[in-house]
């Protein structure tokens, strides 16, 4: 089945089987391989992206469902080199150590911040509840975000 | 991971969805995927052809009538529930649409979706049991509207046959509700749950104890009297890694209490 899916801003007209996943699509087909497939199950939030403006798990997705949907990734986030406010945040405070975790992190604390710039602990926690991270044990994250939003 | 071949359409009207399902008894209707995926992935289900309803703008959004019912379509996802100015006429729709798993989840399924798998550790099939929510199910031959105890027929059934497509929920007017439940994890899914009604019929609904929610009528609303009509409803619940059924018979009773409390705000 051929579909147009814009990704990052670039338009891709693929043909594929409606039985791939859009995690499959973006990592196999358009060789963004930013997005993690983590549990495979929609536990773990580490394909999570953001399409049309809503923060979704991509493995729980048909890449045909995303047919004419604008779809950003974690290489969408920041433009050349530059890291946006809240991947610098990231590093500075230590909010990753395997890094697994992390691009599917970064788009649900953008999604989070998008919606409400200025979170709570509490909402920054709920904002962050489909994604698992086993290596920080989560504060440095939300010290992070929390960051971030200042 | 690799699914099985399957077809997908996304039609953009009801009548085309109807007539797509009713033309292959292997086809199955895809509201926000957060559980079909899965069983897909793990082939408990494996269906010959994906019918997206996504595109039927006749399935989405949530009117408020002037007696205060709510008509909510069966592809309103959980965060549109929990962002509905219309929906706060009952406040407890929201409030346990933002229990559900997690935002991810929140933003793509459905409250159509939720019901129409009938899993009985989900959310919403006992609390739509006690607010007295009626279900509305379109067939190429028309539609008809059943009450919840003729609509969650069996673990994974309702009333909604191959062919058919459960349209919106009719949910009355009413403020006093409440729900409580124990869950795999903060805003997991319910090991059991209960949902309270206390609007003029003081109602309680029980999930994860038996195929369909349990509804019980309460004469009155003191613990002594809830705890009795649970008892007396002689609950037969499932064992399995999570609870024995002597834990969930117990669960049971607390939660429905726990429940009306929530539902008299105290």
């Amino acid at each position: 089945m051929n579909i147009t899916v814009t990704v990052n801003g670039t338009t891709y007209e693929r043909d594929v089987e409606p039985r791939k996943l859009l995690i499959h699509f973006i990592r196999d087909d358009l060789d963004l391989t930013g997005s993690h497939i983590g549990c495979d199950t929609g536990n773990c939030g580490a394909c999570s992206v953001i399409v049309d403006g809503t923060l979704v798990k991509s493995c729980m997705l048909l890449a045909v469902q995303a047919n004419g949907a604008k779809v950003e990734t974690v290489e969408g986030l920041s433009e050349g080199d530059e890291l946006t406010k809240l991947q610098q945040s990231f590093k500075d405070h230590h909010a990753l150590q395997c890094g697994y975790c992390t691009p599917g992190m970064l788009m649900s604390a953008t999604a989070l911040l998008r919606d409400n710039p200025h979170p709570s602990d509490d909402e920054i926690k709920k904002g962050l509840q489909g994604n698992i991270c086993r290596c920080t044990g989560y504060w440095n994250i939300v010290e992070a975000v929390k960051a971030a939003s200042e | 991971m690799l699914l099985r071949e399957v077809g997908y359409a996304r039609p953009s009207s009801l009548d085309e969805a109807l007539a797509l399902l009713a033309a292959d008894d292997g086809a199955r209707a895809l509201a926000g995927g957060q559980t079909l995926i899965n069983v897909m992935k793990a082939r408990a289900g494996s269906p010959d052809a994906l019918v997206d309803l996504s595109a039927i703008n006749e399935l989405k959004g949530i009117e408020l009538g002037a007696d205060g019912t709510l008509e909510i379509g069966a592809m309103t996802t959980y965060t549109e529930i929990m962002a509905s100015s219309e929906a706060r006429a009952r406040p407890i729709l929201g409030e346990v649409c933002a229990q559900i798993a997690d935002v991810q989840v929140r933003n793509r399924g459905t409250i159509g979706g939720n019901v129409c798998t009938n899993d009985p550790t989900n959310h919403l099939p006992p609390l739509l049991a006690a607010i007295g929510a009626e279900f509305t199910i379109a067939g190429r031959e028309g539609s008809r509207t059943v009450s919840a105890h003729d609509f969650f027929l069996g673990v994974y059934m309702t009333a909604v046959s191959q062919g058919e497509l459960l349209t919106s929920i009719r949910v009355p007017a009413g403020r006093s509700d409440g729900f409580a439940a124990v869950t795999l994890g903060i805003e997991g899914t319910c090991i059991v749950s209960a949902a309270a009604s206390l609007n003029g019929h003081a109602r309680v609904a029980l999930g994860c104890v038996d195929a369909v929610p349990v509804v019980l009528d309460l004469e009155a609303t003191t613990e002594d009297a809830v705890r009795a009509a649970v008892k007396g409803a002689n609950i037969d619940p499932p064992s399995d890694v999570h609870a024995s059924a002597e834990y969930r018979t117990h669960l049971a009773e607390v939660l429905a209490v726990r429940a009306v409390r929530d539902a008299q705000g105290s």
